[in-house]
């Protein structure tokens, strides 16, 4: 008697391709999303982007840059990223401070002028020039990586610094060397010297110190955040609220569908509406409901977690209203590719889930490897969690949203068009 | 039912006017050359069984179908017109209310939606629910009504704009005898404001109630019009029709009823006689057959009748 049962449902199921999707194809595309951004493919490991500027241009100094340059995790730039091949200044310290604030790095090294005189920071004195680093402190993963690679790079790029800075200290602190030890001493320096001219000295296999204490002193100051209180606070709520945007859009332009199961929609069109004035009430309605929802979950979060959302107003309702526009588009483009509502349901939830992971709703795209990230740009919710975080993190003014909002506006006008030209099938029979 | 007047017409003072309208979905030709008038004040009925076509006419006259060939016009006007879709009102077969909204707020919005609003909208509105006997019911979600009243809110979102040319399509499926009877007098009250009417059914009793002239249609063919006296007599002249039923096998009782030129329908055998003398000549028969009656009764020749004798098969087959 449970054969039968089984064979009915397998039947039904087969014939159900909106469950068949989210049994095997979601899972599945969940399955290789995880597994590219956190599988441990070497070649697909995240660099991280780091802004070096060097105003000492010592030997040291030097040593040190070529030495992070040669990291294979770090993706060094000591100049703005052009386009086209015209010659740009090289980062300066106030260069790179304000290139970490717009989020072109999470973080800039500074090595000041001084460095190389006295590179390393053992000893009692203070009074070494130590590197400054800036971040950004909703990454909370790339300063700890630089700073570890910077400890490490120095350990092994500059042996002969180390040596001699050791013997300074041994010269003053131990009561000095007698001529002949300090003969033999510069001798070996010389040696030591050669060899790392010459290449002779391994600079790049050996492990150094992750420690921020380590052997060159770093000054570690945050430049964006450093006064807010929640740092992912204002992230999540964009992040989780263009997700669930999605799925109301989607739900509100279904409506379209039970219409026109009902009757209704003809009935409607047999009037003095026409499906243009039709849908664009529609899109109309579902951007100030998804607006409408992004203004309660920003003002949860302001009187829960203390997001400041009054103090960024402008960029909040230009940034919500262009995510409002474009996701709203979505959901009737969806609406208007699937006859009924089982199958946009499954649509619905296959696309937005594969979309948010992909897009940074679930969690933060930097995390990602770079052609992970890349794709991002082809969903709303990496478009609308940068101009967020542009607002609510970085505090830019609303002029530095135009790439956000012209994406999303352009999305929301193309979605709309094609959603339009697909409606034409309820037009007419 | 008085037949309307047979008054010259020209093309602009016609309510309605179809010419060989042809649709075909694919394979199938849903209408295939339907002509039709109706005239101002009448109730033109469109019976037929399910699947004859119909839906598809009213659908074209209100631009949901886009015909092959044909020409339709509302008042001279083609039916895709901004003139022509002022004047039509369509009561659709499926109940295409807001079932989340209220009575009230249905017809406002179909209101709305055929262009009126302020004092004319508010009075539409009061004179749809008094129409449709939902005055008590004006704040209840349409949802949560009994299926007749569903209809009443269906048919009253249909004339909210108070058209001239109202197409009602069965607008009384699956109610109740109480809610159809509220539902006739509703197009009755219509048709004294004047308002032409074209009404698809496939139940006989209500063309015969309701409409003055009926066109049965099959296949997509309009196969007789006229008023019910009309389509009687060309189809049975002063014949009559003798319903019997007999006790005993039915096998045999078929064989015999067909022997003797009558059919068998629900039980009941059917025979079509000149006068009325020949029934005692057909129960002599019966008997001399072994067939024990049961019932005999003489009936004149209904629509139903028209529909069989010139169909073949019965109108809810």
């Amino acid at each position: 008697m449970i054969l039968p049962i089984i064979r009915t449902a397998i039947v039904s199921l087969r014939r159900d391709r909106a469950a068949l999707a989210l049994s095997f194809i979601l899972p599945i595309s969940f399955f290789s999303i995880f597994a590219a951004i956190f599988g441990g493919q070497r070649d697909a490991t995240p660099k991280i982007h780091v802004i070096l500027v060097d105003e000492d241009q010592s030997t040291a100094s030097q040593q040190l840059v070529h030495a992070l340059q040669r990291e294979t995790s770090l993706v060094v730039m000591t100049q703005p990223a052009t386009k086209d091949k015209t010659t740009v200044p090289d980062y300066t310290a106030v260069t790179a401070e304000a290139a970490v604030k717009v989020g072109d790095a999470p973080v800039a090294l500074i090595v000041p002028k001084g460095f190389g005189q006295n590179p390393i920071s053992f000893g009692p004195t203070h009074t070494v020039s130590g590197i400054q680093l800036l971040n950004d402190s909703s990454d909370i993963i790339a300063p700890q990586m630089v700073m570890g690679l910077l400890q490490k790079a120095a350990m092994t790029s500059m042996p002969v610094a180390m040596a001699e800075q050791g013997m300074k200290y041994t010269d003053r602190y131990i009561g000095g060397l007698t001529p002949e030890q300090r003969k033999t001493m510069e001798s070996n320096l010389d040696a030591l010297r050669e060899l790392q001219k010459t290449g002779g000295l391994n600079t790049t296999t050996s492990s150094g110190n992750s420690s921020g204490d380590g052997i060159i002193s770093v000054h570690e100051r945050a430049v964006v955040g450093e006064y807010k209180k929640s740092p992912m606070v204002s992230f999540y709520a964009a992040a989780i609220g263009v997700m669930f945007l999605l799925f109301t859009a989607s739900g509100s332009a279904g409506v379209l569908l039970d219409e026109a199961d009902s009757g209704t929609l003809d009935r409607v069109l047999s009037s003095h509406i026409t499906m243009t004035t039709l849908l664009a009430g529609k899109l109309t309605y579902s951007t100030l409901l998804a607006f409408t929802q992004l203004t309660v979950m920003f003002l949860w979060a302001w009187a829960v977690f203390h997001v400041d959302l009054f103090s960024h107003i402008p960029g909040f309702i230009i940034m919500g209203l262009s995510t409002a526009v474009a996701v709203a588009a979505f959901g009737m483009l969806l609406a208007s590719m699937c006859q009924t509502r089982a199958q946009l349901g499954a649509v619905s939830t296959l696309l937005i889930l594969i979309m948010s992971s992909v897009g940074g709703s679930m969690f933060p795209r930097y995390f990602m490897p770079p052609a992970m990230q890349k794709a991002g740009l082809f969903t709303i919710n990496a478009w609308a969690i940068d101009g967020f975080t542009k607002v609510f993190w970085r505090d830019l003014p609303i002029t530095a949203l135009w790439p956000q909002v012209s994406v999303l506006l352009a999305v929301g006008i193309v979605l709309f068009l094609v959603a339009r030209r697909i409606a034409r099938r309820w037009e007419f029979a | 039912m008085a037949s309307a007047p047979a008054v010259p017409v020209s093309s602009a003072t016609l309510p309605l006017a179809i010419e060989a309208l042809v649709r075909r979905f694919g394979a199938l030709t849903a209408v295939a050359g339907v002509s039709l008038e109706v005239r101002a004040g009448e109730c033109l009925g469109l019976l037929g069984p399910n699947g004859a076509g119909k839906s598809t006419v009213i659908r074209a006259i209100v631009g949901r179908v886009i015909p092959d060939s044909g020409r339709i016009t509302v008042f001279g006007a083609a039916a895709d017109s901004t003139q022509a879709r002022a004047a039509l009102g369509w009561v659709p077969q499926e109940l295409a209310v807001y079932p989340r909204l209220t009575c009230k707020e249905n017809l406002v919005a179909f209101g709305s939606y055929h262009g009126l609003s302020g004092k004319q909208l508010a009075e539409s509105v009061a004179w749809c629910l008094e129409w449709a006997a939902l005055q008590d019911r004006a704040g209840d979600l349409a949802g949560k009504l009994s299926g007749g009243m569903k209809r009443r809110l269906n048919m009253a979102a249909g004339i909210i704009q108070h058209p001239r040319v109202v197409l009602m399509d069965e607008p009384t499926v699956g109610v109740d005898p109480q809610s159809r009877n509220r539902i006739f007098e509703m197009i009755e009250a219509l048709r004294a404001t004047g308002t032409a009417i074209v009404y698809t059914t496939h139940y006989m009793e209500e063309a015969e109630r309701l409409c003055d002239r009926v066109a049965i249609i099959d296949h997509g063919r309009i196969i007789a019009l006229g008023t019910n006296e009309e389509l009687v007599r060309n189809a049975f002249a002063s014949r009559s029709q003798v319903l019997a039923r007999f006790a005993g096998p039915v096998g045999r009782i078929a064989a015999w009823v067909e022997s003797h030129g009558g059919r068998m329908v629900d039980a009941t055998a059917e025979f079509t006689i000149e006068r009325s003398i020949e029934i005692a000549a057909l129960l002599d028969s019966a008997a001399s057959g072994g067939l024990e009656l049961e019932d005999v009764s003489l009936r004149r020749p209904n629509l139903e009748s028209v529909f069989l004798h010139l169909t073949g098969r019965e109108l809810r087959e």
